[in-house]
């Protein structure tokens, strides 16, 4: 591999300027002339737009503008959409009501966006934001999906019938209830997953620059996925035509999902930019974060999955209500459905599965995909069933679980998917032989002499990353393509720049994806540039969400990597004089194989720019742009095993240990894989014991801030012991699976297995806060 | 942040003075009330600075007398060598508020007067029978704290420094909140030539208080065995999303056991 090639520890190139201060971010931008943008947001969860009086406002110091909806709606701006269509089982379209980016006639969730003012400082803009007068008639208003389905609750949005956004089924009804009614065993649970708040460390924030002399718009913005936002901006919401728009998204401060949406302040900045004349500029601060970025998972949902007389599982049927909030954002029609019941049948072989996925409108806010997106609900909800039934069964989880495994490949489940490859067996050995499993019961009674209660849970996740293949995507439902592109670019001297539709908020792929070339052409990592995050300079690409850059992203350079290795042997064949099959790349240079005839990189690079010299026919310079297509899902999966001791006398959950043991492919750089695991189990173990959002009922988030909203923090978490047992993807080029949500996906079950092992409950809700925990051992130890 | 006109006080007369400007407010380390202007929730017209006060600051032991000045921060509580020695339950409880950079900004005068319903403080002076010194008078802890952020200080008037007798024994023992770190149960419990007192602070809808039940089990016995079996009783706790009151009143013997052991060690 050598020592920054694949498979090496390289330390991360973008890191210097991260620690160092030196990252530029939206907010670091400035234009000339660049103004303020402030919104002004429903304070009510759910209320009619009586009036907007704007006029005060606009006699504020510094204002520039004061715009609402009514001038956003006249100027031919398209509502925000959801790109993925669902059908509900009765054949009908998802009902999506009207997102307005500016609302006019009625507010939804408490931080809709109703006015936005533009002044000359945030202050100022502020200050206006507040002069502006709105009369509100409030309505009732539902947060809990659930109620929201009920004869008689508030109508949110006209065009779905008692708020439900569709009534979606996949896989055999009838032959699963029959399994089920067949079973020798039934174990059955509710489970609630968690409503979480994303908190990337940076927020959201767009500046917006109309040029008049050019009529072309620029958009800074803090996506994962620029180039879709240019699409969508242009295709559905009219902004500008695609030409004229340019996205940028430079550094960007974590994303996990949030921006990957197109929200209403981007289109509103670039739209008052054209309206004032000036550039305008919004960064959210974190209470606006808290409010109006998607949030992720708020699950309902009841289980039954039948055993055999021999404890294999028979069928499994899963009723799911997933609350989508107040409006459907881009991607939010996908996750409860082909990212979460396709998955349901996790390591297991499962032979009848059937999952109904009713998707509802509250008056909270919208509900997105958020690291793992439907897989860590898929995952929670069948490893607390696993786990619930060996209690049940009376057998050991981690046996139950291996009589079920799926130990041959290709395996096609009940619910769309084909694995690939996998070794179940080994992530659950390498996990039971880290933790030392076998030794659990005697630490249980150690504790006990102490008064603390010890439990542990095992979880056995699968995930499907990637994405793709295009067509299949479409087949369901997608709006867009799911594939990658990337260009290589060997310059005259032969540094490389290589040009990629994958976006980094955060994964460092300005380091593996150099890897890779260095991999390839013994080019030092530093004399390879990787250019994202801006239209004007990558064509067209997808952006970085269900951990495809690796899978998908990284193909896509491997491809063009391909051309661009042909046409430099050619070259090389050529000024060498010998045969081109005869060529190979070695340490940065291009030799005749079993001679000492060479020509270094850089010369063959200079070869192709100066053009005195190519083989016939041969277009100068080197440089080749690749699209690829994925052929399937990648299917990362493992094992994570945790283990608490929890104080009876307050219900503080102490994580002794976790273990978390994955098979993610071919893996470039362990170190970056060993940092997206250790954030992941961080998130996963958040939403377990510490995260969670809340609204009251009358729709105000009671959890708009970090003294209510509890981030995991580094002494809530214990040393990870991590470590990978991989099977190679034989779907794309570089056998790689991906690694950026299974932290998240893989631990609440494993953590919430080990608190109830260790009270001797059968659930207990998340997240598991010392109150929760203790009221749960106390109602135990009632009965 | 409004836009505020900022005065820094030379001296506590000075200071007395300025205050009566507009709508002013009395700024020492700013902990809470720079987190509420950001945010729009407190919208004073003058801020009058007491940091650079001289006369506020520092720790006094003289025999079994401890004197603090107002503007001493909490870090300088913590750290105190005198302070550790005479009564190191305070400076412990002073250890465990915020984070270093809130220790190294916040002061004890700006807490107790701002009095929050979960911070460390006023359990301590209450549990200690202290005196707070002020510009005009002084008043005892039981008279000061009055519920949820108000205390006995008139408009404009000015803590300047805290007194109390070192207690034989005493320890502060603090629940915190998993998000933001205040006390969702703190109990200070102190031994002194008075007897028995037990403050709890985090708890309470009405601010911090003693618990009277606590009080009379330890007086009788001042160990953690006595409070075997206590029951606090949950009326008039708070109840939020992240304790309700039947866990507070459960974290108050809890932590008043181990606060009990902690003074006995």
């Amino acid at each position: 591999m050598g020592i920054e090639g694949v498979g090496a520890r390289v330390a991360r190139k973008e890191d210097k300027r991260f620690i160092t201060g030196a990252g530029r971010y939206v907010d670091d931008m400035v234009v000339p002339g660049m103004k303020h943008a402030a919104f002004v947001r429903s304070p009510h969860a759910h209320a009619q737009i009586k009036k907007i009086d704007v006029r005060q406002a606009q006699g504020m110091p510094g204002v520039i503008g004061v715009l609402t909806g009514k001038e956003l709606k006249a100027d031919g701006i398209g509502n925000l959409i959801c790109g993925w269509m669902i059908h509900s089982k009765d054949g009908s379209p998802m009902k999506m009501g009207a997102w307005s980016p500016l609302a006019f006639d009625k507010v939804r969730y408490v931080g809709d966006a109703v006015v936005v003012v533009v002044a000359e400082t945030k202050g100022q803009a502020r200050d206006a934001a507040e002069a502006v007068d709105i009369t509100y008639k409030e309505l009732k208003a539902v947060v809990d999906a659930p109620k929201a389905l009920e004869r008689g609750a508030p109508q949110i949005h006209p065009e779905a019938d008692n708020n439900l956004i569709f009534d979606w089924e996949l896989g055999d009804g009838k032959a699963t209830d029959a399994a089920i009614q067949a079973a020798a065993h039934v174990t059955r649970m509710k489970i609630v997953n968690n409503r979480l708040v994303p908190n990337a460390m940076e927020p959201r924030a767009a500046l917006g620059h109309y040029d008049k002399a050019e009529d072309h718009y620029t958009c800074w913005t803090t996506s994962q996925n620029p180039h879709v936002a240019r699409l969508v901006m242009s295709a559905f919401y009219n902004v500008a035509p695609e030409n004229k728009l340019r996205v940028i998204a430079p550094d960007v401060g974590g994303g996990f999902g949030s921006k990957i949406y197109i929200y209403p302040e981007e289109i509103v900045c670039l739209w008052a930019s054209k309206k004032t004349g000036v550039p305008v500029k919004w960064v959210a601060d974190r209470t606006e974060s808290f409010l109006t970025d998607a949030h992720g998972r708020d699950h309902v949902s009841t289980v039954e999955m039948g055993f055999d007389k021999n404890n294999r599982i028979t069928g499994l049927k899963v009723d799911t209500i997933a609350n989508l909030g107040a409006y459907m954002s881009l991607f939010s029609s996908c996750v409860p459905t082909y990212l979460y019941a396709t998955l349901l049948s996790g390591q297991y072989d499962i032979p009848a599965i059937h999952a109904n996925v009713r998707a509802v409108y509250t008056n909270t806010a919208p509900v997105d995909a958020y690291r793992g997106a439907g897989r860590p609900e898929a995952t929670y909800l069948l490893e607390r069933t696993m786990e619930t039934a060996a209690r049940e069964l009376g057998v050991s989880p981690a046996e139950l679980r291996r009589k079920n495994f799926i130990t041959s490949f290709p395996h096609q489940t009940p619910v769309i998917m084909n694995y690939d490859a996998g070794d179940y067996a080994a992530s659950l050995d390498a996990a039971m032989k880290a933790s030392d499993y076998a030794g659990f019961a005697a630490r249980k009674t150690a504790a006990a002499k102490k008064g603390k209660l010890r439990g542990i849970g095992m979880s056995n996740y699968i995930e499907a990353c990637g994405l793709a293949p295009s067509a299949a995507v479409g087949s369901l439902g997608a709006g867009v393509g799911l594939w990658e592109s990337a260009e290589v670019r060997v310059n005259a001297v032969g540094t490389i720049e290589v040009l990629t539709g994958s976006h980094s908020h955060g994964q460092g792929h300005e380091t593996t994806f150099a890897q890779l070339v260095n991999q390839r052409f013994g080019v030092p990592i530093d004399s390879v540039s990787i250019v994202h995050g801006d239209t004007d300079k990558v064509q067209m690409g997808m952006g970085t969400y269900g951990s495809r850059s690796g899978a998908v992203g990284m193909s896509a350079v491997a491809k063009a990597l391909d051309k661009v290795e042909a046409k430099a042997k050619k070259i090389a064949a050529h000024l060498l004089e010998a045969d081109e099959g005869d060529i190979v790349i070695e340490d940065g240079t291009l030799k005749v194989a079993g001679t000492d005839k060479s020509v270094p990189w850089f010369q063959m690079a200079l070869a192709a720019y100066t053009a005195h010299n190519l083989p016939g026919g041969m277009e100068p310079g080197l440089k080749e742009t690749a699209f690829y297509d994925p052929s399937n899902f990648t299917f990362p999966a493992g094992c994570y095993i945790c283990e608490v001791e929890i104080d009876p006398e307050t219900g503080t959950t102490e994580i002794i240990q976790f273990v978390a043991a994955d098979d993610f492919g071919n893996i470039i750089n362990p170190m970056i894989v060993e940092g997206q695991v250790h954030g992941g189990i961080a998130q996963g173990i958040g939403q377990a014991l510490l995260e969670g959002a809340f609204y009251d009922a009358s729709g105000q988030l009671l959890t708009a801030s970090y003294m209510d909203y509890t981030m995991p923090r580094a002494s809530d978490l214990p040393s990870f012991k991590v470590s990978t047992s991989n099977t190679p993807c034989p779907g794309n080029p570089l056998g790689i699976k991906g690694c950026g949500e299974a932290g998240a996906i893989g631990s609440p079950p494993a953590v919430i297995n080990a608190i109830t092992d260790a009270i001797g409950v059968t659930d207990i809700a998340m997240p598991a806060s010392p109150s929760t925990v203790w009221a749960a051992i106390r109602a135990a130890t009632k009965h | 942040m409004y836009s505020v006109n900022y005065h820094r006080a030379a001296s506590v007369t000075d200071a007395a003075k300025l205050v009566k400007n507009g709508d002013a407010k009395l700024l020492s380390g700013g902990m809470t009330l720079i987190p509420a202007m950001k945010t729009r929730l407190a919208a004073p017209s003058d801020l009058v600075d007491l940091s650079r006060i001289k006369d506020l600051q520092g720790v006094k032991v003289s025999g079994k007398t401890i004197t603090i000045g107002a503007g001493t921060t909490h870090y300088e509580v913590a750290s105190d060598e005198k302070l550790k020695k005479a009564c190191p339950a305070l400076a412990h409880l002073a250890s465990l508020i915020g984070d270093p950079a809130v220790r190294h900004k916040g002061t004890i005068g700006g807490s107790i007067a701002n009095n929050d319903p979960a911070a460390d403080y006023p359990a301590a002076l209450l549990a200690l029978d202290a005196t707070i010194v002020t510009n005009k008078r002084e008043i005892a802890a039981d008279k000061f704290f009055k519920g949820l952020f108000e205390t006995a200080l008139k408009d404009g008037e000015i803590v300047t420094a805290v007194t109390f007798t070192a207690p034989a024994k005493a320890a502060y023992e603090k629940f915190r909140n998993p998000a933001s770190r205040y006390a969702i149960v703190g109990v200070f419990v102190a031994k002194g030539k008075d007897g028995v007192r037990v403050a709890v602070t985090g708890a309470g809808d009405d601010g911090v208080f003693r618990s009277k039940e606590i009080e009379a089990a330890l007086a009788r016995n001042f160990a953690a065995a006595a409070l075997d079996g206590m029951i606090v009783p949950a009326k008039n706790l708070m109840s939020d999303i992240h304790a309700s009151a039947d866990y507070r009143a459960n974290l108050i013997a809890v932590m008043a056991k181990r606060a009990v052991a902690a003074a006995n060690a």
